[in-house]
């Protein structure tokens, strides 16, 4: 396992071609990319209905009739879902997990990567799996699963009670709940989305509606005293136990803790709140006006709005900067603390910081040539496909991970080149 | 008789005039504000070139589809609302009040024209009331609200016409034709003659959602 | 027993029975039906209701665009002006104060005699749109809770599972893998890549093709394969593109399941949103969805199917092999004609591949609504007699083109005129344009 401070940092260029590749497999999947930058690995398929994975250049042993979702964990370990003689389940680095599954998909990682997660199916039963050990109980549907950050546990929406078509007023009556590692609350209700974990794992907070009209937050599955016309995805505070959510009331959005309104202005919409990482500024999504997006701090908007759509917020590590990808005129930048970078691209990504917060970066897209950006200037180099960058843990190096010809590229280039 | 007359030519005129006049810039401002309350997302939709080609498209006689298919319709309610409107505008014994009154002229309808057209809007409104007893579709849908106003654009018409023909008891009905005018102005503000202000706005709007965002024709 | 073929229409009448409304209706006080009422005109509406009511003067001249009305032997109940007297104008004039079954009839009415096809709107001289109208009655039924069966069904799956037909994750993905897979038999090297982040494309679809017609997405496989395109599907909830809460005034859930559409393309950062031949499913994206959320036009540019097949054989992307021997007609789905303006489009793409295309009169913008729209199909069998009623029109309109195939671009047309070509007995075949553009375009050997 490999952490940042580990990673090549020294400037330079590596190239794994993967033309070769091609020509030793029928074809070559949509390629995928290490954290570290230092593998690229590919679904290839063998001929005859046979497929493996080939992470730099070389290929798991074992072959499969079929393989997907091929994702580098946070700590570069390599995991696909498989399938062998019908039966599905997890390749970790090549090595095959025990259970074997009817179908098995979504898989998920804690933040350091250690932990793997995915969703299953047998004999039309639903639950997760965690790290290859399965909820005990199965159910007859399952949607929105999450695993806890540091990845202990796992939790899902869970369908309790059988539903035959058209059986709207048991539906009314409430057939979903939320489980965590597969024990449900203690009671259902008509809907259950979007749960979110405290940071300690301890505790879920989910939106649910009530009946028709009415929705609410509940947290352990207890529901808030409040009722609102809608509500969106709860968060918890990064350190104190306590829950925010957008809520709508009479008609307009705005944030509510612990079911009392905490802000006073009134959006359009109101969505993805973020707490900055010492939990003192809260952050969101809204839309003053019809049509007009951008980003409210601590219920402060931002004087710039653009008309498209405002995308990954996130806060700088110590908290005071806050950055975020925004579409306009159909052209997309960054914007941070409400200054807009001045280059509009075709595409731009989710911002990166640097640890230190100096710099954000961003890949970039124009005219079909990919690249990344530094602090709103764009790298010169372009490439075919990139993917985000990263920054060495002094902020000083940027990674940059690319493909281009066929090939790919990991490079590392002083911050300073792009950013000037 | 002639103290009537005063009253309804002199302070009921007024009251009229600034009812209509007042009712009409209350509705239309009371619509915009609402929107402005409730609706606002309209005005980022609202489209200057869109809206007036479908008001052009629904003003011309046959430039719709369905003014097409009515062919009747079309030709009565085209005679009818241009009569209607201009008719207690130029002609000639209006203009000379306005003269007496206020010393202000405007070139006039000829007698006879006007005349003819008055003639126009009392056969249209017999062919309006025709409509909402004969045709199923019109009747299902009627209120006795209808008639009301049908009575009352048709009566200054009516009464117009008789007065102007100076039949007997014809200074009586001069009286009645004033009020009968003066009712009408009212009503236009707060009744469904509204639509006379209300209109633009909607055609407007159906014409900027079709034109603007369906790019379709809405005619 | 009678046979149902010798049924006649009071029969059928008298034997709607929708759970959903029968249920709905008995827990509904006169207090409760007020307060909903009135809440939903003070708080939900405002002036486009009020100019709507006031300015129309009850002219009846909106009676000949609608359907329903034609085919009814112009019953003037059925006429546009004739659904809002007997829904909205009672319930302005008695302030909320209506009975139960008075929301009885109202929802039949709002629900299954109106597509919201909006065509009424074009032959109103003041614009009034009837279809707005309706869908406010729809939203009071909403939140009284009597709405019909089938169509509540669809939006509980919508709700659960943010598609429309309870298509669970795992069958979902399967079922592109099983497409994928199929596809290869004809081209071998066909892929269709999920989950490809930074493709050009999010192709979506809507439910009822995973469950029932996975051919069509192997068809759009193969055309994407063939014309080379940088796309992707998503193996999470939010490829349906579909959405049944927006007609049944559910606007709640109908965010909701705009939002998740939006943000799968948003996460997956593709340039544009390419949709199969769906027509509500493009009215939800491009007009109703995004507004409900906040967006005056959708975030990423959503490209109807159309408008996309036109682009490819424009740019010579996809080319035609052999024409289409079959005589067509071809109908225009209200969603993308009155609502996107795509009939000459579709007429270019149709020339492209049949020699022989047959005009349906009336077309274009001002098409005959197929009577399966609005979500009136999806009210399910109790009103199916009168959906075949309340369309003899449209079967006159097919059966005087003489056509052997009927081109219906739009999932729900599709299916409303399968029913009527068979109610109607006429001679017809019903197809897709992918069908015929499959058939027709060249493919690698
Ligand atoms: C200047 C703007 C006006 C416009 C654009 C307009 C337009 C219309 C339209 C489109 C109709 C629908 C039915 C038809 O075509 O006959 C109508 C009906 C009618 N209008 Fe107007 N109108 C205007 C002014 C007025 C005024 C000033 C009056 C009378 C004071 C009036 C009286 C009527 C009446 C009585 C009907 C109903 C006919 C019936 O009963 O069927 N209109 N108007
Ligand atoms: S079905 Fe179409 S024409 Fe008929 S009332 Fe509804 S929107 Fe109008
Ligand atoms: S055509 Fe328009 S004004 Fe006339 S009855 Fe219909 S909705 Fe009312």
């Amino acid at each position: 396992m490999s952490t940042m401070t580990d990673w090549d940092f020294d400037p330079g260029e590596k190239v794994i071609s993967m033309k070769e590749w091609k020509e030793r497999y029928e074809w070559v999947e949509d390629p995928q990319v290490s954290p570290d930058g230092e593998n690229v690995a590919a679904v290839v398929n063998l001929g005859n209905g046979e497929f493996t994975v080939c992470n730099n250049g070389e290929a798991w042993e074992s072959p499969c009739e079929k393989i997907w979702c091929l994702r580098f964990s946070p700590d570069g370990r390599l995991t696909a879902i498989v399938c062998q003689e019908m039966e599905w389940t997890m390749s970790v680095d090549g090595t095959f997990w025990d259970s074997r599954f009817d179908f098995l998909w979504n898989t998920r990682f804690s933040d350091d990567g250690a932990h793997i997660a995915a969703a299953w199916q047998n004999d039309l039963t639903y639950g997760m799996t965690l790290d290859d050990v399965s909820w005990e109980t199965g159910y007859s549907n399952m949607s929105g699963m999450c695993l806890s950050p540091e990845g202990g546990k796992t939790a899902a929406v869970v369908q309790t009670i059988g539903l035959n078509e058209g059986e709207i007023f048991k539906f009314a009556e409430g057939a979903y709940t939320a489980a965590l590692n597969g024990k449900t609350w203690p009671r259902n209700f008509m809907n259950v989305w979007d749960i979110a974990f405290s940071s300690n794992s301890e505790h879920i907070a989910a939106e649910v509606r009530l009946d028709r009209t009415t929705y609410t937050i509940a947290v352990d599955g207890e529901t808030w005293k409040q009722r609102y016309d809608c509500v969106w995805t709860p968060k918890f505070h990064p350190s104190e136990h306590k829950v925010v959510a957008p809520v709508r009331v009479a008609g307009a959005w705005t944030l509510a803790e612990n079911g009392v309104l905490i802000w006073k202005n009134r959006y359009l919409q109101l969505w993805q709140t973020l707490y900055s990482p010492c939990g003192k500024h809260i952050a969101a999504i809204v839309s003053p006006a019809y049509g007009k997006w951008t980003m409210a701090k601590d219920d402060q908007p931002w004087n710039n709005r653009f008309g498209e759509m405002v995308s990954d917020p996130v806060f700088s590590p110590n908290g005071d900067r806050l950055a975020v990808s925004v579409k306009d005129n159909g052209k997309w930048t960054l914007a941070v603390n409400d200054q807009v970078w001045g280059q509009w691209f075709n595409r731009v990504w989710g911002p990166v910081f640097s640890p230190d917060g100096r710099y954000v970066a961003s890949r970039v897209e124009s005219d079909g040539k990919f690249t990344c950006a530094v602090n709103g200037k764009a790298w010169e180099k372009t490439y075919d496909f990139c993917l985000d960058p990263v920054f060495s843990p002094d902020g000083d190096r940027l990674l940059v991970r690319a493909f281009k010809d066929g090939a790919y590229y990991r490079i590392v280039i002083p911050t300073t080149q792009i950013a000037g | 008789m002639h103290t009537i007359y005063q009253f309804v030519s002199g302070p009921l005129a007024w009251i009229a005039f600034i009812l209509f006049a007042g009712g009409c810039i209350y509705r239309v401002a009371a619509l915009l504000h609402t929107v402005y309350q409730k609706e606002r997302f309209i005005f980022s939709y609202m489209s200057w070139r869109h809206s007036l080609n479908s008001i052009f498209h629904w003003i011309i006689p046959f430039a719709s589809v369905n003014s097409r298919k009515h062919p009747v319709m079309t030709v009565v309610t085209f005679v009818f609302h241009i009569s209607l409107i201009l008719v207690p505008i130029f002609l000639l014994s209006h203009i000379v009040l306005w003269d007496e009154a206020w010393n202000i002229t405007w070139p006039a309808l000829p007698d006879g024209l006007a005349d003819v057209m008055t003639v126009l809007v009392i056969l249209s409104c017999v062919f309006f009331l025709a409509r909402r007893i004969v045709l199923p579709e019109v009747k299902y849908v009627t209120s006795a609200s209808d008639y009301v106003i049908l009575a009352i654009v048709a009566a200054p018409f009516i009464t117009g016409f008789y007065a102007y023909h100076q039949w007997p008891g014809y200074s009586f009905v001069m009286i009645l034709h004033i009020l009968a005018g003066e009712i009408m102005l009212i009503a236009i503000p707060f009744s469904r003659l509204r639509h006379m202000l209300f209109s633009v706005f909607t055609r407007a709007y159906m014409g900027s959602e079709f034109g603007g965002v369906r790019h379709a024709r809405d005619w | 027993m009678g046979d149902p073929a010798v049924q006649n229409d009071a029969a059928v009448e008298a034997k709607v029975v929708d759970e959903g409304i029968d249920r709905g209706v008995e827990a509904l006080t006169p207090e409760r039906i007020e307060s909903v009422i009135n809440q939903v005109f003070e708080k939900e509406t405002g002036a486009r209701l009020q100019a709507y009511v006031e300015t129309c003067v009850h002219c009846g001249l909106c009676s000949e665009a609608c359907h329903f009305y034609l085919s009814n032997d112009k019953d003037p109940k059925f006429s546009p002006v004739g659904k809002v007297k007997q829904t909205i104008w009672e319930m302005v004039k008695r302030k909320g104060r209506v009975d139960a079954d008075f929301i009885r009839n109202a929802v039949e009415v709002a629900h299954t005699q109106c597509n919201l096809c909006k065509r009424c709107a074009m032959y109103c001289p003041f614009g009034i749109d009837i279809a707005y109208l309706m869908l406010v009655v729809r939203r009071i039924c909403h939140k009284l809770g009597v709405t019909p069966l089938y169509i509540q069904d669809t939006v509980n799956s919508h709700s659960v599972t943010m598609n429309q037909m309870w298509v669970k994750e795992d069958e979902w993905i399967d079922t592109l893998q099983w497409q994928e897979e199929e596809g290869r038999d004809e081209i071998p090297d066909l892929r269709i890549p999920v989950e490809k982040e930074g493709a050009d494309i999010m192709y979506s679809v809507i439910a009822p093709e995973p469950k029932f017609q996975a051919g069509l997405i192997y068809q759009a496989a193969v055309l994407m394969n063939v014309a080379g395109m940088n796309w992707t599907m998503p193996a999470t909830p939010g490829w349906d593109n579909s959405d049944m809460a927006m007609y049944t005034g559910d606007n709640e859930i109908m965010a909701r399941v705009k939002r998740s559409h939006f943000e799968t393309a948003r996460r997956l950062r593709v340039n544009k949103i390419v949709m199969g031949e769906c027509g509500h499913a493009f009215r939800s994206i491009y007009d109703m969805g995004n507004r409900q959320l906040g967006w005056k036009m959708p975030p990423i540019p959503v490209q109807h199917a159309i408008d996309f097949y036109d682009e490819l054989l424009r740019e010579g992307k996809i080319r035609i092999a052999r024409k289409f021997e079959k005589s067509v007609t071809l109908h225009d789905p209200c969603n993308i004609v009155r609502g996107r303006g795509l009939h000459e489009k579709s007429r270019s793409v149709v020339r492209a591949m049949c020699d022989n295309f047959i005009e349906m009169h009336p077309n274009r913008e001002h098409n005959y609504c197929c009577a399966a729209g609005g979500g009136v199909i999806n009210c399910g069998p109790p009103y199916k007699q009168k959906r075949m009623a309340g369309n003899r029109v449209k079967a006159e309109q097919l059966a005087a083109t003489k056509a052997e195939v009927l081109i219906a671009p739009c999932h729900n047309c599709h299916s409303g005129l399968e029913d009527i070509i068979h109610h109607y007995k006429l001679d017809m075949e019903v197809k897709f344009i992918l069908d015929i553009l499959y058939e027709c375009m060249e493919k690698p050997e």
